[in-house]
């Protein structure tokens, strides 16, 4: 096995090559490890909901003695759930999606991708990392205080988040929820500065714009929206801890009555809050999902083996998601008492950003028509994500248009929703990258037929708990209830909540497939060729393993586009990029 | 290898290392990273300033500016960030030209008039302290007009006090000649950039 080589002449130590790094692998692999173990951790608080929701108020003894106070008695406080639902979404959207795409994927492919040494700034790319373990720990640690997580939610309304006094995790809990996410932005701009200016001014010689691998434009556009949302969201943070420890009034309204005490804040706004946070939430999805999608039209454009449909095409989609993904907030406040007239407007932005969404699958698909495909695990994987995308984003329509969305809202419907497009779709994104670099950075290859079997019962999980969701939804199953089968009329759908926590144990447990495939063939997978899919982008035709630094004394030199495939001169149906131009020369630009 | 990765932490020598492609903007690597910087922070007094805006815009009242401030300090306050933000243009011009006896001048003069900035900020916080207004309440109305003013105000300020360190550092590796022209325009970018944000703050805060 080897993670990464840092060349013979390289004397450091082992901290310094592997702990204190400053090479971008070596940071990539650390994101990846750390959003790995915080995926795990979350997936594990979800599991715990699924306990309550399909056997509400069950005793389960044994976890007493993991949770004392969130399970005392062994059966789960409505504040316990609260508090998993908040750190589950808070860390699965923020610490592992945004953390997995851009930290991991984006540190460890683009020097390699676009022919550079390393990122522009190491150091500051070291910093980005250490600062976001910092940023995990703080949160983690709002288990371990008194009165535990919060219980806000991953949006921390207001004034529910700005009131110490709202519930037994708002005090310490939320405190420690605020300086996780205020590090988690620092991270983040520290490190898509970095990703930005790399892919700008580090190309090798020939790496125009234009002949960049997908996979780059994905992670640029995504890197354009972080910079621009993530402050924001910082700014909010400040007026936020403001009102929990300065006493100010940003977003507490006067008269508001909390536990037998009247608060003695006025003239705030909670919808302030709401726009501050949602500008930042609602692009922090396309932050996640558009370099999902880059990754996944790397993955279809290498095993179609032609040229990919519509490269231009998905490069400008991306820009014009970065542009609207701003102006589309509001449609997750269609009934906050904002101004209908508003409303309006956001749902016409929003169904605006399907059209960019829509043209993106068309060339998917069409890069599929007509192709010998070969369905290697990466593929399936990526070829999974097209699919979960298109049937999540169809529930887009229902809810990103004011009038169905105020039935829709706060059900299970919304759940299902963004589970599937912003949680499974990059998921399937990210297994399908973790199977088709796996080979070039460990040098091993992982096992396809467990890989199969790992995508089979993925997708069926996913679907089978979503999609029942969105019926639930439809029926009216609330939102952030604990215990639904306190409604009369939500009790008839209490046989799907128990099938959808079984297909949830299903799926959590398939993921073990992966963990146990990945672990084997780290060690003693296959000897993996130098370039086993055979694909054009430049990664593949670094040294293996890869040195610190990437490359030999130059950096290679690039003639052509990424997507070269079928070449019609009888010999490999292949030609990488920075293959000597007096072999074909290149019609397409 | 090593030598290699070493020789990149300077950008000037990382250019003429490697034969890397055009970049569509003739910026340096530094400066491009910089640039990405003031975008970012740029977008922090927007959240900040957007969030005053829409305060302002929902609160019944709101007090007239003039009786609380004296606008001709804030004025005189404007007037000397704004002169040292043109001192901060010359001393780039210098230290391009290599004149350091002038850019070590200019700096100094920019260095200044920042502190003159932070001290009329501290006399008028002070002022207004005195006055009786907190965080969370003001003689003079409604109590998000003084937590907006210690907010975005007090963003500002440790922005100017940034700055200032900032110029301080270049100023004593000017001294030492371990500065290079590009290090000036770096921090010159940052001065301005904190310059233009306070022409806002001074737009929207004190006089509409």
């Amino acid at each position: 096995m080897y993670l990464v080589e840092t060349g013979s002449e390289h004397k450091a130590g082992f901290i310094r090559k592997y702990v204190f790094s400053t090479d971008h692998k070596i940071v990539g692999l650390q994101y990846f490890f750390t959003a790995f173990a915080m995926a795990i951790f979350g997936g594990l608080l979800s599991i715990l909901m699924r306990l309550q929701l399909g056997w509400p108020s069950r005793m389960w003894p044994m976890l007493e003695t993991i949770f004392p106070v969130g399970m005392a008695g062994g059966v789960m406080s409505p504040e316990f759930y609260l508090a998993l639902q908040t750190m589950h979404g808070t860390i699965m959207a923020i610490f592992v999606l945004t953390a997995l795409f851009t930290g991991a994927f984006g540190n460890y492919l683009i020097p390699l991708q676009i022919g550079a040494r390393d990122m522009a700034f190491p150091l500051l790319n070291m910093l980005s990392y250490w600062v976001y373990l910092l940023s995990c720990i703080v949160l983690v640690l709002a288990f371990f205080v008194e009165g535990g997580a919060p219980i806000s939610g991953w949006t921390a309304y207001a004034p529910l988040s700005a009131i110490p006094e709202s519930g037994p995790g708002q005090a310490m809990g939320q405190n420690l929820w605020l300086v996780a996410i205020a590090l988690f932005t620092v991270s983040s701009m520290m490190g898509v500065l970095n990703y930005i200016t790399t892919i700008v001014q580090a190309r090798t010689k020939g790496m125009t714009m234009s002949r960049v691998p997908l996979n780059i434009w994905g992670m640029l556009s995504a890197s354009i929206i972080s910079i621009m949302v993530f402050p924001v969201l910082l700014g909010a943070g400040v007026l936020l801890l403001a009102d929990r420890i300065g006493g100010t009034s940003f977003f507490v309204p006067a008269g508001l009555v909390m536990g037998d005490k009247l608060i003695p804040h006025s003239g705030g706004h909670p919808l302030l809050w709401q726009h501050l946070f949602w500008f930042f939430g609602h692009p922090e999805v396309y932050i996640v999902i558009v370099p999902a999608m880059g990754i996944a039209a790397e993955i279809i454009a290498t095993f179609i083996r032609k040229p990919v449909f519509g490269y231009r095409i998905m490069a400008g989609c991306w820009i014009a998601v970065v542009a609207l993904s701003m102006v589309v907030w509001g449609h997750h406040m269609f009934v906050s008492g904002m101004n209908p007239f508003l409303g309006g407007f956001f749902a016409l932005a929003t169904l605006l950003i399907t059209v960019p969404s829509a043209i993106l699958v068309l060339c998917w698909v069409v890069s599929l028509y007509g192709a010998r495909i070969q369905f290697t695990t990466p593929m399936l994987f990526a070829l999974g994500f097209v699919s979960i995308f298109v049937t999540g984003g169809l529930g887009g329509f229902f809810l990103g248009s004011a009038w169905t969305d105020i039935q829709l809202h706060d059900t299970y419907f919304v759940v299902g929703h963004f589970h599937l497009t912003m949680a499974m779709s990059p998921l399937f994104a990210a297994f399908a990258g973790v199977y088709y670099w796996f080979p070039r950075i460990s040098g091993r290859m992982m096992n396809e037929r467990l890989g199969r079997v790992h995508f089979w019962i993925s997708i069926a999980g996913a679907y089978a708990i979503f999609l029942t969701m969105h019926v639930m939804g439809v029926g009216g199953m609330l939102r952030h209830s604990y215990d639904t089968t306190q409604y009369d009329f939500l009790k008839h759908l209490q046989p799907l909540n128990v099938f959808v926590s079984f297909a949830a144990f299903a799926l959590a447990a398939s993921q073990l497939i992966f963990i146990l495939n990945f672990l084997v063939s780290l060690f003693r997978g296959p000897r993996a060729e130098a370039n086993p899919w055979k694909a054009n982008t430049l990664e593949w035709a670094a040294p293996a393993p890869i040195p610190h630094g990437n490359w030999g004394a130059v950096t290679p030199e690039v003639h052509r586009w990424p997507y070269d495939y079928m070449v019609p001169d009888g010999g490999e149906d292949f030609l990488p990029q920075n293959a000597p131009a007096a072999v074909l020369e290149n019609k397409r630009f | 290898m090593e030598t290699l990765v070493h020789e990149r932490s300077t950008p000037e020598v990382a250019d003429a290392v490697d034969e890397v492609a055009q970049s569509p903007f003739t910026a340096n690597t530094r400066k491009f990273g910089m640039w990405l910087f003031i975008l970012s922070d740029a977008l922090t007094f927007a959240a900040l300033l957007g969030a005053y805006g829409f305060m302002r815009l929902t609160s019944p009242e709101w007090p007239e500016q003039s009786g609380v401030f004296d606008i001709r300090l804030i004025t005189f306050m404007t007037f000397v960030l704004i002169s040292s933000s043109a001192s901060m243009a010359m001393a780039v011009f210098a230290a391009e030209n290599g004149e350091r006896k002038h850019t070590l001048g200019l700096l100094g003069a920019t260095i200044i008039g920042g502190i003159v900035f932070l001290g009329c900020q501290a006399y008028e916080w002070a002022h207004f302290i005195g006055e009786g207004g907190t965080l969370f309440f003001n003689p003079w109305g409604v109590p998000q007009f003084s937590a907006s003013f210690f907010l975005i105000t007090g963003f500002h300020g440790f922005h100017v006090l940034s700055g200032v360190v900032l110029l301080a550092v270049v100023w004593v590796l000017s001294l030492l000649g371990r500065c290079s022209a590009n290090g000036v325009e770096l921090a010159g970018l940052y001065w301005h950039f904190v310059d233009v944000v306070w022409v806002f703050v001074f737009a929207f805060f004190y006089l509409l």
